[in-house]
């Protein structure tokens, strides 16, 4: 792993991490949407948190597309897990949402169970090996191919 | 009935996001590596190869409905619960999705993460 890797992954868990607490804050401001009135969904987009949560998802996509470039799915998303402890405290202390103790358990669980994953190869899976190989023409000796 | 909602929108968006992923991933992986692909080829060679992708388009499409699903989810509960949530069990169905179709090698270690991360999940939604 090199430092570029580090940071991509970082890019992934905060920007993810913002990008959702922005966009709670703007469907909060939206209000709640009732399944006759599933237009309004669409239309949350124009308002500025959401516009700029939004903005925070399509880095977060930019460094999630990245990373799966050259790691596993299976370690990609464990190793941006640490979001989730971000996410918890936005939602805590700027958000002001209620996080109760079985919560904070539940998250903490997450993140050890997603550690075990960041301890092993980042890609198991090497996609050469089942590419569709070249097709090789037999050419006769003296012939030029 | 509000908490139902939530939790069908969870499910809804764990089901749409592990979708998008596997065909994200599959797409990626046929891409190449994205820095080494810049530096040799510059940025445009790179996004051009990942949007004549048939893969990135069809996961971009499910994870637009996993985004819808998201706002929808958003406007009926915590952001606390039902971002976690969705996104952990997104996780234990990446994984299985993962062995399935992108034939990655989940191995034990994988496998108790996810084990973990669904504790995790039950222990949020208690």
């Amino acid at each position: 792993m090199t430092f570029r890797k580090y940071l991509v992954l970082a890019g992934v868990m905060f920007c993810a991490a913002i990008g959702d607490s922005l966009l709670s804050r703007g469907m909060k401001q939206v209000g709640g949407v009732s399944l006759d009135h599933l237009p309004k969904v669409i239309l949350a987009v124009l308002n500025p948190s959401v516009a700029l949560g939004i903005l925070l998802l399509l880095g977060f996509f930019a460094s999630y597309m990245t990373a799966l470039s050259w790691a596993d799915l299976t370690f990609v998303l464990p190793a941006t897990s640490l979001g989730y402890v971000v996410l918890t405290l936005i939602a805590k202390f700027y958000l002001h949402e209620t996080v109760s103790t079985t919560r904070w358990i539940g998250i903490l669980l997450i993140s050890a169970g997603v550690g075990f994953v960041t301890q092993g190869p980042e890609l198991t899976h090497h996609p050469a090996k089942h590419a569709p190989k070249e097709e090789c023409v037999a050419v006769p000796a003296g012939e030029k191919p | 009935m509000m908490q139902a909602y939530a939790w069908g929108a969870i499910v809804g968006i764990a089901l749409t996001s592990t979708l998008g992923d596997v065909l994200l991933s599959r797409a990626m992986k046929q891409v190449g590596d994205v820095g080494q692909l810049w530096d040799s080829h510059g940025l445009w060679t790179v996004v051009g190869r990942v949007l004549r992708n048939p893969n990135f388009l069809l996961g971009v499409l499910a994870m637009t409905a996993a985004f819808y699903t998201l706002l929808l989810g958003l406007s009926w509960s915590d952001v606390s619960l039902i971002a976690p949530a969705s996104a952990s069990l997104t996780f234990v169905f990446n994984a299985v999705a993962a062995k399935l179709f992108l034939h990655e090698r989940v191995d034990h270690r994988r496998w108790l993460a996810a084990l973990c991360v669904a504790g995790g999940v039950v222990l949020l939604a208690a």
